[in-house]
């Protein structure tokens, strides 16, 4: 059965909730006897769909935070340019975050809609081997809002999986929205036959971020999504006049170096606030190209060295053997 | 005895306000703790609604702790952050036993338990309450929205943006939101406008130049004014400590209190 069927009333929780037959909502519906019965609640089909969709993909990784503003998208998209430098690479970035997608702008793709809410899943290429897939490319217009409930995201990030053709990839990485919550489970949720590798964690130093952030770990280690590591964004800033360092973002309580200590978890590297990143998202450039010998693009590339090595020493002695 | 309820928990309060952003990391709840706390400073009581579930930040930001929430018989009684009651607050992080525990909820759930805050927190007489939301347009946009409209009029809403494309962009998509449920953009206003080092007045515009302002013009709003980004801010908000207690004269509070001078005009003369 569809996750919200068609002739279900308009606050469906969605008939693999567990609140399934049971809200207010679904009172008078002609599936409620069903749904309470649990008899929707099998196993998805689509799980064992994109498993399958996934043995040609060999590593894949999940951004996440708890956090929003922390430079999710910013460092998904330098992943993948920074994988994809690699002309023998295959890179692909999925962005879930359904309802502020951000990555078409930020790879250069914007104006890549086709008219009309389409059905076409076909990624976007911005290299011969660096493909991109949003719900941005689905939009007809920059002002349109995906007011969508959770059941229906839901629903968006399992056709993302398992229908779009991704063909051989080395890298999958995947974006996500801030939170713990639906596109979170359901990223998890379908891709629990395919083996993620691990999540990057992205904060910012101060506290308010690394509350936040905490959260996203638990919910890591509750769903045993691996953390690859942290990554430590908007770290300082060096005034281009004066060359002193102010704590913009002040890291009151030790930054994300002490909550990793706390935590058992690895920090990947910080990177530092630099104007020139924000200009190189806007305008769809990769600031590892525009500005090659920054401190931040040294940052970037060095943690970005840490995550390759870690996906290629945690592969399966079944992988690793052919 | 028992108080008058009659309209709902929200009979007495005059004003609801919406703090919005479609993006993240904006400083949607920054600015929701400085404009309450400028309102409150020109003599208004507050109260603030806190609806992020998965990331609530306000509590750390009014340094009100981990309080137990108590019952009474019109439900909820939000935290004072003071003696004389002129700040109320609710949020779910003073229902969580752990503070790092994770909010891990699909929509339905978190559907529901905002419209127990909408309806079941007893606010009491407030002139102005201000509801700090997530980032996007999904389940607790709407659940909070559809609750508020059912039980008192919603002025309408704020939208926050930092300066840069990638924000607007997504902040063009609230307001499609709040055109299409109806929603009354009060303006916007662009945080993060630039930044003066502290050791040589340079202004660097980290996060771009310009965004909000043109954001305004593209789309009819009002623009409500910008705020910079001041370290001497986020370090007050680290610490939970009241920014315009500390800094009365600072160039950022007097960014803030604009703000929150025209918003109170506004919903004063609809």
């Amino acid at each position: 059965m569809a996750d919200i069927p068609s002739d279900a009333p308009q606050h469906c929780p969605g008939t693999a909730s567990e609140q399934a037959g049971k809200t207010s909502a679904c009172q008078g519906c002609p599936n409620q006897n069903l749904c309470s019965s649990g008899a929707t609640k099998a196993p998805d089909p689509a799980i064992e769909e994109i498993a399958e969709k996934m043995l040609t993909v060999k590593h894949k990784i999940l951004v996440l935070s708890g956090k929003g503003g922390v430079g999710k998208s910013t460092f998904s998209a330098h992943l993948a340019h920074a994988l994809a430098s690699d002309a023998t690479k295959e890179v692909a970035l999925l962005d879930v975050d359904i309802c502020g997608p951000s990555i078409p702008r930020i790879m250069g793709l914007e104006g890549e809609q086709v008219a009309g809410l389409s059905l076409c899943l076909s990624p976007r290429y911005v290299e011969d081997n660096l493909a991109v897939m949003s719900i941005g490319f689905l939009l007809s217009s920059p002002d349109d809002a995906v007011i969508w409930r959770g059941p229906k995201k839901n629903g968006m990030i399992k056709q993302f999986l398992r229908d779009v053709d991704w063909g051989e990839l080395d890298y999958l990485i995947v974006d996500t929205p801030p939170g713990t919550s639906d596109e979170h489970l359901s990223i998890v949720q379908y891709l629990s036959s395919a083996r993620i590798d691990g999540a990057v964690i992205i904060t910012t130093p101060q506290e308010v971020s690394l509350q936040d952030v905490r959260k996203e770990i638990r919910f890591c280690q509750k769903v045993q999504l691996p953390i690859i590591g942290v990554v430590e964004n908007m770290s300082g800033f060096v005034c281009p006049k004066c060359k002193n360092t102010s704590q913009i973002f002040p890291p009151t309580t030790g930054g994300a170096e002490r909550m990793c200590e706390e935590m058992n978890l690895t920090l990947l590297g910080r990177v530092p606030l630099d104007p020139r990143i924000g200009k190189s998202c806007d305008e769809g450039k990769s600031f590892l190209t525009e500005v090659p010998d920054s401190p931040a693009a040294a940052a970037y590339h060095s943690i970005v060295q840490s995550i390759q090595a870690y996906c290629l020493s945690h592969v399966p002695r079944e992988e690793s053997a052919g | 005895m028992e108080e008058n309820n009659e309209g709902g928990n929200l009979a007495q309060v005059q004003h609801v306000v919406l703090i919005l952003s479609g993006k993240g990391g904006v400083g949607k709840s920054t600015l929701t703790t400085e404009l309450a706390l400028a309102l409150r400073h020109s003599g208004k009581k507050v109260g603030i609604l806190d609806v992020d579930l998965c990331g609530p930040s306000i509590p750390r930001m009014l340094s009100v702790g981990k309080p137990e929430v108590h019952q009474c018989d019109l439900g909820w009684v939000p935290v004072y952050t003071d003696a004389q009651k002129s700040l109320a607050l609710m949020s779910i992080g003073f229902l969580l036993e752990d503070p790092d525990e994770a909010v891990v909820w699909r929509g339905p759930k978190k559907t529901a338990l905002i419209g127990q805050f909408v309806s079941d927190v007893a606010w009491g007489e407030l002139d102005v309450l201000l509801v700090d939301t997530p980032p996007g347009t999904s389940d607790e946009h709407l659940a909070v929205l559809e609750n508020l409209k059912k039980q008192h009029k919603v002025d309408g809403a704020i939208l926050i943006t930092t300066p840069q494309a990638v924000s607007t962009g997504d902040v063009r998509r609230e307001i499609t939101f709040c055109k299409k449920t109806g929603l009354r953009i009060l303006g916007i206003v662009e945080n993060m406008s630039g930044f003066v080092c502290p050791h040589c007045s340079e202004c660097s515009n980290i996060f771009s130049k310009g965004g909000g302002e043109e954001l305004a013009k593209l789309t009819g709003s009002v623009y409500l004014g910008s705020v910079p980004l001041d370290p001497l801010l986020t370090t007050s908000i680290e610490e939970g400590k009241d920014f315009i207690q500390t800094f009365p004269d600072s160039a950022t509070f007097s960014a803030i209190n604009s703000i929150a001078q025209t918003l109170l005009t506004s919903i004063q003369n609809p």
